[in-house]
């Protein structure tokens, strides 16, 4: 195995991972400040992704269909926190699962009622087309690379938003006590609107970047979103940091056991044996890390204070 | 006017044999989710054969399955015993066909199949219930095996891990007599390879053979095309068909796919069907469409010769395949699945639209690696 391939796979659950953590940030802080499950985050991911396929069809322009991804799952998102979600914080879990399950089925019908069962085609913009070289003599994806910096910048984005502005101190208040940041005359509803309509953008983005690799079509966002429920429980529940650390590990544990599993095999298997059992078993390995990691540290690796 | 009459008159007299009773046909397909399209275009091709027919006595049960094994189940249940459907037909995947046909064809329902063919029903458990009207699922993968063995010398092969997706596999390496450059099982509705593209990027290869039906097949060429990889793909005709091509984009110029069908097939009956499903739909037609429309044409075709009651004279009628096929010669094997040309297919620019035109025959009369292991009378 040349070292090449090694840095293109690394590269390859790192992209994955910035992903997930895209998805799993808007999760996690919508748990961590209102507690609240949220299934339908995987519609607004597809929000953005055929809000960003729909305005670049329309425009031209990759760019400003990136930008509609934004504001237009953000915009969903607030919407549907002011209608539905907000009647739901005091609530427990069960009735928040069933509310936002129907919203998940509301929002599949309705994009097929608009747009149709056929997926929707959505280009890498021209800037962003083709391979760069990396060390060693491989190539790689010049796009997957700017999905990784917008991953990083994301990540940097939330951790000064989060420590250093004045909504990040009200976002870490209403985490630590929610009755005390309300009594102190902060208007909790505004901010419980902004941190949705925050993870909603993050979500539509994550979806709109991903649209442009794979296709845009309904039902995109529900496997991505059982990763991400996947990343924040091994990351711990409403940390930020912890969505970082188990997006990341999720993305390389996932890319590298699909790489690697069925290549070990092969020492015991003849290869058609082992690229069957080999991509089964890769399959099953982030759930396996998952119920590892979760026999050590009950509630994820960096829980939040409960 | 007279042409109309005449028109009228020459179908009283070919009804004239029909046995007008009520015929219940039970639909079961994909409607939702990402396999969506394969199951709308199998739709729309049977019900407007069914309505271009003027057949009154056909009565459609259509029905979602969602992609989902456990639904299908339930839905050929409930056709069964509440909509009392005579014959059954509609599914487009394997893992459903498998998880429904057997059962559904031991209650005495003869189902057929506009699209799934796994090779567990072609051999040894076939059954005289079973029509496979499509293709035993190796079929197209065998031809591109041909085709690389001609071609091509060292390549790099993989398709999702389910019945089809093995079947495609076996298929291709049946035919294929040059060295693998490595073969990979991926997920079922996997949507990023980049994984498998740094493996095909350091395997060697000099072309890559891929099986990845729907949305899968769309995913895994867009970003193929944006790897900087250069070397030739080419598939069974699934990721190239009319249904996914605009999603797929220029990536999919210039390459080689197989199937039983393709539009610019020169016969009456493929011009006539070809028309009537643009000018219906205003889309071309995929191969799904070709083949549930020759699934409908054929039941048709049986129904004007017995009875649906009669099972065992129906099943002989529909044996008979007495039918204009739009892929032309159309037969039926001892296993009930077909005997037909298999072609090369090189996806190509109609003005702006990406459509497939034959370049080679592939095999001719071809049949299928299990009939001889099928028993039947």
């Amino acid at each position: 195995m040349s070292t090449a391939l090694l840095i293109e796979q690394l590269l390859n659950g790192l992209q994955l991972g910035v992903m997930l953590f895209l998805m799993a940030a808007g999760l996690t802080l919508i748990f961590g400040v209102m507690g609240l499950i949220n299934l339908a985050h995987g519609s607004l991911y597809m929000i953005g992704a055929f809000a960003c396929a729909l305005v670049a069809a329309a425009t031209g322009s990759f760019w400003i269909g990136l930008l509609a991804s934004l504001v237009a799952a953000a915009a969903a998102g607030a919407i549907v926190e002011i209608l539905v979600i907000r009647r739901l914080y005091e609530r427990d879990h069960l009735d928040q699962v069933l509310a936002t399950f129907a919203l998940i089925l509301m929002f599949s019908e309705g994009a097929r009622w608009l747009f149709g069962s056929f997926p929707l085609y959505l280009d890498i913009p021209p800037l962003l087309q083709g391979a760069v070289p990396l060390p060693g003599g491989g190539q790689y994806q010049l796009y997957r690379l700017g999905i990784i910096t917008v991953g990083v910048l994301v990540a940097l984005g939330l951790y000064l938003l989060i420590s250093r502005t004045r909504l990040g101190m009200r976002i870490r208040a209403g985490e630590s006590d929610r009755e005390m940041i309300a009594a102190l005359g902060v208007d909790i509803s505004t901010l419980y609107t902004v941190v949705f309509a925050l993870g909603a953008a993050l979500a539509g983005l994550a979806g709109a970047m991903v649209g442009a690799l794979q296709s845009v079509q309904v039902g995109m966002g529900e496997p991505v979103l059982i990763l991400a429920f996947v990343v924040i429980v091994i990351g711990g529940i409403g940390s930020i940091k912890g969505a970082l650390f188990g997006a990341v590990l999720v993305g390389i544990v996932d890319t590298m056991g699909r790489f690697l599993l069925p290549q070990a095999l092969t020492l015991v298997l003849p290869p058609s044996q082992a690229a069957l059992v080999g991509g089964a078993l890769a399959s099953m390995l982030i759930y396996i890390v998952m119920a590892l990691i979760l026999a050590v540290r009950p509630s994820g690796l960096f829980a939040a204070q409960s | 006017m007279r042409r109309i009459l005449a028109a009228a008159g020459l179908s009283l007299a070919l009804s004239g044999y029909a046995y007008a009773e009520p015929v219940k046909i039970g639909v079961i397909t994909t409607l939702s989710g990402g396999g969506a399209g394969l199951g709308i275009d199998t739709r729309d091709a049977f019900t407007l054969a069914i309505k271009q027919s003027g057949n009154k006595d056909v009565e459609l049960v259509i029905e979602d399955d969602a992609q989902k094994p456990e639904l299908a189940v339930q839905i050929a249940e409930k056709m069964i015993q509440s909509d009392k459907v005579d014959l059954m037909t509609g599914i487009i995947w394997s893992n459903l066909a498998m998880a429904v046909v057997p059962n559904v064809v031991a209650q005495d329902i003869i189902y057929l199949s506009p699209n799934a063919g796994p090779s567990a029903l072609a051999g040894a458990n076939c059954n005289p219930n079973y029509f496979n009207v499509a293709y035993q699922n190796d079929n197209f993968h065998e031809a591109m095996g041909q085709y690389a063995t001609q071609t091509y010398k060292k390549t790099f092969i993989l398709a999702p891990n389910y019945p089809a997706g093995k079947d495609s596999l076996t298929g291709f390496k049946r035919f294929y007599k040059g060295e693998l450059a490595g073969e990979l099982y991926t997920q079922v509705g996997q949507t990023d390879y980049a994984a498998e593209i740094a493996q095909i990027r350091a395997s060697g290869a000099d072309s890559v053979f891929f099986f990845l039906p729907g949305g899968m097949g769309i995913a895994f060429m867009k970003q193929y095309a944006q790897s900087g990889v250069n070397i030739p793909v080419m598939g069974p005709s699934f990721s190239f068909s009319q249904d996914v091509l605009p999603a797929v984009g220029d990536a999919a110029l210039g390459v080689k796919n197989s199937a039983s069908w393709s539009k610019d097939l020169d016969n009456e009956a493929n011009k006539k069907f070809v028309e009537a499903f643009q000018a219906e739909y205003g889309r071309l037609p995929s191969i799904y469409a070709a083949q549930s429309w020759d699934t409908a044409n054929l039941i048709l075709s049986a129904l004007s010769k017995a009875s649906v009651k009669d099972k065992e004279a129906f099943r002989a009628a529909l044996k008979e395949a007495d039918f204009d096929s739009v892929r032309g010669d159309f037969k039926f094997n001892t296993n009930n699945h077909p005997i037909q040309d298999i072609y090369i297919r090189e996806v190509v620019k109609e003005g702006d639209v990406l459509t497939n035109k034959i370049v080679a025959t592939a095999f001719e009369d071809h049949t299928d690696a299990y009939a001889d292991q099928c028993s039947m009378p």
